[in-house]
């Protein structure tokens, strides 16, 4: 999928994920996607729960190996 | 696939326990919710405020809450388990565990809680019968208060935990 940028969140476990995240698409610009590359599987629930409720758009997620490769748009500043 | 991000929210958390693990539980809900854009407010209280404290054997006014703290050692870094506490061993090996998934510790949890705005509120009725004073306590308590304040917080909120 095309992607603007990507965050490593590779080993790490809840709550850090979805905090660095958080703090990433602040970073970012309307209408980029960020890649979000982790191995906790709580992602495939909690990206689109973090997505839902701060109203970015969910793009969806792939596994790739022992990594989910999760898609978000950012949708308002 | 744009939605309109709903109104935002209130949280409220009260920290009663001063457990290494449910303390844990208590601030990985409360970053999260707070980097979903939840208005986090930790209401720290009793045991709880033990996660708070920074001095160990000064804290107290009167020679009973001398000897209560001098036994009830405070400090993020010196939390007991709820189980398996085992004089220190277990808090010990439980954060060998947790460093070796890379969970954080409760002082980074703390940071982290600070940089994304959860206001922390320590309960003014146990800094009185404890002896407390404010220099015993870390830097980030935003309020010094008493249950009404929680209550009024917590009526507004949807979501309120007792941990």
């Amino acid at each position: 999928m095309d992607k603007d940028h990507t965050l490593d969140c590779y080993g790490l476990l809840c709550p850090m994920p979805i905090i660095k995240i958080a703090a990433m698409i602040k970073e970012i610009a309307v209408g980029e996607v960020l890649e979000v590359v982790a191995t906790d599987e709580g992602i495939l629930s909690d990206l689109p729960a973090w997505c839902q409720r701060t109203g970015h758009a969910f793009l969806g997620i792939e596994k790739r190996g022992d990594e989910y490769l999760g898609y978000v748009r950012k949708t308002s500043a | 696939m744009t939605t309109d991000p709903p109104r935002p929210e209130k949280m409220n958390i009260i920290v009663f326990s001063g457990d290494l693990d449910k303390v844990l539980a208590a601030f990985i809900l409360a970053t999260t919710a707070a980097a979903m854009g939840v208005a986090v407010n930790m209401f720290f209280t009793f045991w709880g405020l033990n996660v708070l404290r920074q001095k160990k054997f000064t804290a107290g006014r009167t020679i009973l809450q001398k000897m209560m703290n001098a036994l009830n050692r405070g400090g993020a870094r010196r939390l007991p388990l709820s189980k398996f506490n085992l004089l220190g061993a277990g808090p010990a090996l439980m954060k060998v565990m947790m460093k070796q998934s890379r969970v954080p510790e409760i002082p980074e949890l703390i940071r982290t809680a600070k940089d994304l705005g959860v206001t922390f509120t320590a309960c003014t009725t146990t800094f009185s019968f404890m002896g407390f004073r404010k220099e015993d306590f870390i830097d980030g308590v935003d309020a010094y208060a008493g249950a009404a304040t929680y209550l009024n917080e917590a009526l507004d909120a949807r979501t309120s935990y007792f941990i």
